[in-house]
């Protein structure tokens, strides 16, 4: 199977690889996938006084589409609002990086990701989960 | 050296040179129908054959009368195990093969079962060996026939195929063997090992694709299987269709080449495998997958843990070899053989086979190793799981969610 230019661009060079420090309260933390399955994403986010996401930063194992998906989704994260983060589409991912039917799997693990670390910023500072109401499962 | 380098020669290999030059004229100037009994296009074409039969007989100690022609190691599979289901069936309807078998013989017993016969899968060891013991307690008066493999495709365990005919033959069943990968590899003598029928092809030995040959023993005891395709009575008439003459005048010069050079070649291909794998066994926690002692000489199949093998493979671009993954294949399920072990799926996800061949030369392997080394490096970087072990983190402990 052939890989999108951007995804083997967001392989190679992949944004954002690293960690935060998950103790602190301005960090959000998602991890999702399992290793059973072949995928699991960490991604996690700096969140300043305003809401709004100043870093992020990922790690992934997984495949090179699952690599590229959460490498892209830290590059669009930085700079939102938690607002408009909880908005990013699991098909954007799959429009950006032309991700073939397959591996749609990684997309839906990134969004999935992005709204595990934004409750886990949202449970740390007092505030309830948000529900998604899309089920991908 | 050329890029990419090929090292999954256990999926198929390159023809060599010389298997291709033996073929040529068959496809124009000797074009004959080697059935066509009265002109001389057809005697040339069915001495080629004749001579070719020798040369396929020669490689397994078998004799030309014993070679029926197919496609390839599937359909040699397929015409021996529904062959011997269906023209045994008065003695039994019983078949014991193995787990970690090649699909063309799995899913021929899966269809077996359809007919209402009854297959045993046994089980393997953790290094991929089957277990005598359950073998001879599987054996019952309906078991017809034995199928275990001789060299596996993913891990290259060698099974005890001597062994395993003798327990066959002492509860009166056939012994098959589906020797696809260790034909032209190691040594294999169909009376020396008690083998009744066996399957191989030439794709994988340096020759065509497209042709394949059953070995179906015609002396102690005469074995005979039902034709699986309906047609003019070729090949004894267990397997009907116009013969691939060119496909098998190549098929009978790629196993002369391989008799001629297995010896030294086994030799070259083990030192370079054992480099390979001694390498990347540097890494930490990397593990062989399957038996080492009883291991076909040219292959290596190594799990390197914390990092995803289809990811490394895109890493690895420079390399074509095979992974245990899911994601390189249709399924989501990772390498059923792996599983088979008794490795966990992570570990499975994690696997890459390293198929070296005729071609394959030092240089290559040394930029093999160093590709792959930075590789899995690099994708330890990217990797949590690879983070969360350096931390000391169990990852058993953690609640993951199963997608």
């Amino acid at each position: 199977m052939a890989y999108s230019d951007k995804v083997i661009d967001h392989y190679t060079n992949p944004r954002n690889v690293g960690t935060l420090d998950k103790s602190s309260d301005k960090v959000g933390t998602g991890l999702v996938g399992a290793p059973e399955c072949g995928d699991v994403m960490r991604l996690q986010i700096q969140v300043d006084d305003n809401n709004v996401i100043t870093d992020a930063k990922f790690k992934t194992f997984g495949c090179g589409s699952a690599i590229a998906s959460s490498s892209l989704a830290t590059e669009w994260l930085k700079g939102k609002s938690i607002d408009d983060a909880m908005k990013i589409d699991n098909m954007d991912i799959v429009e950006e990086l032309a991700l073939p039917p397959v591996k749609i799997h990684c997309s839906v693990l990134a969004e999935d990701a992005i709204k595990a670390a934004i409750n886990d910023y949202r449970v740390k500072n007092g505030l309830t989960p948000i529900v998604s109401e899309k089920t991908h499962h | 050296m050329n890029i990419p380098i090929y090292l999954d020669n256990n999926a198929t290999t390159p023809m060599d040179p010389r298997v291709l030059d033996a073929m040529v004229p068959y496809f124009t100037q000797k074009f004959g129908n080697a059935a066509s009994r009265n002109h001389a296009f057809g005697w040339v074409a069915e001495e080629a054959v004749d001579y070719a039969r020798e040369q396929v007989a020669k490689i397994i100690g078998a004799t030309e009368k014993e070679i029926i022609f197919t496609s390839g190691a599937t359909e040699a599979d397929n015409l021996a195990i529904k062959g011997v289901f269906e023209m045994y069936q008065d003695k039994g309807n019983h078949i014991i093969t193995a787990v970690t078998e090649h699909k063309a013989v799995l899913d021929t017993c899966k269809h077996i079962e359809k007919l209402g016969g009854k297959v045993t899968y046994l089980p393997v060891k953790e290094d991929g060996m089957i277990d005598l013991n359950e073998l001879e307690a599987a054996m019952t008066k309906e078991t017809i026939l034995v199928s275990i493999m001789y060299g596996n495709n993913e891990i290259g365990v060698i099974q005890p195929i001597k062994e395993i005919a003798a327990i066959a033959h002492k509860y009166g069943a056939l012994f098959m063997t589906d020797a696809t990968q260790a034909v032209g590899k190691i040594p294999v003598d169909v009376n020396a090992d008690g083998i009744d029928l066996l399957a191989f092809s030439a794709h994988k030995i340096y020759g065509p694709k497209g042709v394949g040959a059953l070995y179906v023993r015609r002396k102690g005891p005469r074995v005979k299987v039902t034709a699986q395709m309906d047609g003019g009575g070729h090949e004894r008439g267990m397997r009907s269709g116009t013969l691939n003459v060119p496909g098998i005048v190549g098929f009978g010069k790629a196993c002369e080449l391989c008799m001629q050079e297995m010896e030294s070649e086994a030799k070259r291909l083990s030192v370079l495998r054992d480099k390979l794998q001694k390498s990347l066994l540097v890494l930490e926690e990397s593990y062989v997958n399957g038996n080492i002692e009883h291991r076909l000489p040219h292959v290596a199949n190594i799990s390197f843990k914390y990092v995803e093998g289809e990811g490394l493979m895109m890493a690895m671009k420079d390399l074509a070899v095979s992974s245990g993954s899911a994601c390189t294949s249709a399924s989501l399920e990772p390498s059923y053989v792996l599983k088979s072990l008794g490795l966990s799926d992570d570990l499975a996800h994690s696997s890459i086979r390293f198929g070296l061949g005729r071609f394959t030369t030092e240089e290559e392997v040394d930029y093999a190793v160093e590709v792959t080394k930075k590789s899995v490096t690099h994708l330890r970087e990217l990797s949590p799981l690879w983070e969360m072990f350096k931390e000391g983190i169990d990852l058993n402990s953690i609640e993951w969610a199963e997608h």
